[in-house]
């Protein structure tokens, strides 16, 4: 396997006024890997992924992507050097077009023919968009809606797409499907960090897992040997252990 | 859009709407009565104040009533550069204007140019800190900032003559004037929402947080469209000073930003062709309303004439058309040629709603 870093983010610390939020969290990215990192409500997962793009602001730590220091740079340069963000409830424009949705993705480029090409890829992974094109971003379902904040995100043309909460809200069914969609966009080069509350799901497809816990990273291993894990089991999974 | 005309049709009927109305204001500049033509220009002047208030509240989602400031800003400036020496000198009696203004004598255009620039400047200034503010805050940062503007004009008196005002201010405003710079404003505008620029300014008004997270540089979209605003009310505040000849500060009072306001948001805030609409039937409903302030008759009952009814009768009008109308006239939807195709054939009619 490939064994280069892409994403290197090293004892990070977050406040919210008094309250420390991320106690000095430290994860590795891989390039190429399915990374997941999971959590119940309140864990700073979210907050994590904040923290990497410059949304809140770090109170210490370093992030490092690609080998360059990314801590202190304005997010709109984060996402233009190549992270992208699918922010948790997924955050479309409800007053733009599903096409001007994926347009405003690829906002910072200028390769026109990559945007088409692009464009092309991201309709193939979600054939449903490209019936909506023309429809407002909000009045797509709840799971169309998703499908197109993902496939905003890949519009940006992401060395390392971030999903936070993709399963949030949808049935189980759609789960399913977006989670075989996370897989097909891993296996066209495109790095992944995954911030699920639904374990099960997230462990089974990612490479790695990290156990967040009030603020600090208490486990870590292989997805398999975390579905494994007695703890994760317990405290995940609802599974008695026996 | 299977039902859609072609873009070059588009463009013909737009060049010939353009034409139509050149040649009606060519006639009514010849023909129409004084009064009619005063009407005329305020109804383009305030179509530059609603569109250019729509491009800041309605397209960016800054929700700025500082509008009137930067009208202020734009009319003292243009005056003091057109006003005559002499004037000049006769007019500030309590204390005479400082240095530079009172050597200048400057034609319109360039007069109107450096009005529109310095309220764009002052407003780069005041955007970079009261930006860092979101909505309600943001609300109440820009009121306070027209305010300011206005009680500075108030007291200082070496550069605005305080409280006594300016007059006998050149009347240089006349129909091609307003109406051109009316066309200006529309045409930069409305080009810039259309681009993807403008679209990146309507996704930060959806959602702030995933605008940033699609790349785009919110704060600096955010000033750029605060900045062109400002611009476009200085040199509607130019324009009106020159309609008006005389200002004092009370005319950029908070109920000037209303009533632009007013004007964005009957039409749809978040349309350009709303805002025309809106400021052409504020302007020309609130005259014809005048009937109400003389005496009149309805059948047998004599009502006399009370000064300030139509006001009344404005105000519950709007009540009720926001009522009904939540959105304004257009909502965020432009007026386009493809629109009023769609209303004129019977498909749009069956389904009763106008989709995209």
């Amino acid at each position: 396997m490939n064994t280069q870093t892409m994403l290197k983010i090293e004892d990070l610390h977050v406040h919210y006024g008094s309250i420390h939020a991320l106690k000095g969290i430290s994860i590795e990215v891989e390039t190429g890997q399915i990374v997941t990192l999971i959590g119940a409500n309140g864990a700073g997962k979210t907050t994590t992924l904040q923290a990497i793009t410059n949304l809140v602001r770090k109170s210490g730590g370093k992030v490092l992507f690609n080998g360059t220091d990314i801590t202190h740079m304005a997010t709109h340069h984060i996402i233009n050097n190549g992270i992208a963000l699918v922010p948790e409830g997924r955050r479309i424009f409800p007053n733009l077009t599903v096409h001007e949705n994926l347009m405003m993705g690829a906002y910072a480029r200028k390769d026109v023919e990559g945007i088409k090409k692009d464009l092309d890829w991201v309709l193939t992974l979600f054939p449903r968009l490209r019936e909506r094109l023309k429809q407002l971003g909000g009045t797509l379902s709840g799971g169309e809606q998703q499908m197109l904040a993902v496939a905003r995100g890949l519009m940006t043309r992401p060395k390392l797409l971030m999903l936070d909460e993709p399963s949030l809200g949808l049935a189980p069914l759609l789960v399913r499907e977006v989670f075989q969609i996370i897989q097909k966009i891993r296996e066209e080069g495109v790095t992944i960090l995954l911030i699920e509350q639904n374990a099960l799901a997230a462990l089974k497809i990612a490479d790695y897992g990290y156990v967040l816990e009030t603020g600090r990273i208490v486990m870590q291993d292989t997805g398999q040997n975390l579905l494994k894990s007695d703890d994760v089991r317990k405290a995940y999974l609802g599974v008695a252990i026996t | 859009m299977e039902k859609s005309l072609s873009n070059s049709l588009k463009f013909i009927l737009t060049l010939a709407l353009i034409v139509v109305i050149g040649f009606l204001l060519f006639l009514a500049n010849k023909r129409a009565s004084e009064y009619v033509i005063l009407i005329l220009n305020l109804m383009a002047i305030n179509m530059i104040f609603a569109v250019s208030l729509t491009l800041i509240n309605g397209i960016t989602g800054i929700f700025s009533l500082g509008h009137a400031g930067f009208i202020a800003i734009g009319a003292y400036v243009s005056t003091l550069l057109t006003l005559p020496v002499a004037q000049k000198e006769m007019t500030f009696l309590i204390k005479p204007l400082i240095y530079p203004f009172n050597q200048i004598q400057m034609p319109f255009l360039p007069a109107t140019l450096i009005a529109g620039l310095v309220a764009a400047g002052f407003g780069y200034v005041v955007a970079a800190p009261s930006l860092r503010l979101i909505g309600d805050y943001l609300a109440i940062a820009t009121l306070g900032l027209g305010e300011t503007i206005r009680i500075i004009a108030n007291n200082a008196w070496s550069i605005t003559n305080g409280a006594l005002g300016l007059k006998a201010i050149p009347p240089y405003t006349n129909i091609y004037w307003s109406w051109g710079w009316a066309f200006v404003t529309v045409l930069v505008i409305a080009s810039l929402v259309k681009s993807s620029y403008g679209r990146a300014l309507k996704a930060i008004r959806e959602d702030p947080i995933a605008a940033k997270a699609m790349g785009i540089n919110v704060f600096s979209h955010q000033v750029v469209s605060f900045v062109l605003g400002s611009f476009f009310a200085g040199v509607g505040g130019a324009l009106w000073a020159h309609l008006i000849t005389t200002i004092d500060p009370k005319s950029f009072a908070f109920s000037k930003t209303f009533e632009i306001l007013i004007m964005a948001v009957l039409g749809g805030l978040g349309s350009i062709s709303g805002a025309i609409i809106g400021a052409s039937i504020y302007t020309v409903g609130l005259e014809f309303l005048r009937v109400l302030e003389s005496p009149f008759k309805i059948w047998f009952i004599n009502f006399p004439g009370i000064p300030g009814m139509r006001m009344v009768v404005l105000s519950i009008m709007l009540i009720v058309l926001m009522l009904f109308w939540q959105r304004g006239i257009m909502g965020r939807d432009e007026l386009t040629w493809d629109l009023i195709y769609k209303l004129f054939t019977k498909s749009a009619r069956r389904r009763g709603v106008v989709d995209e």
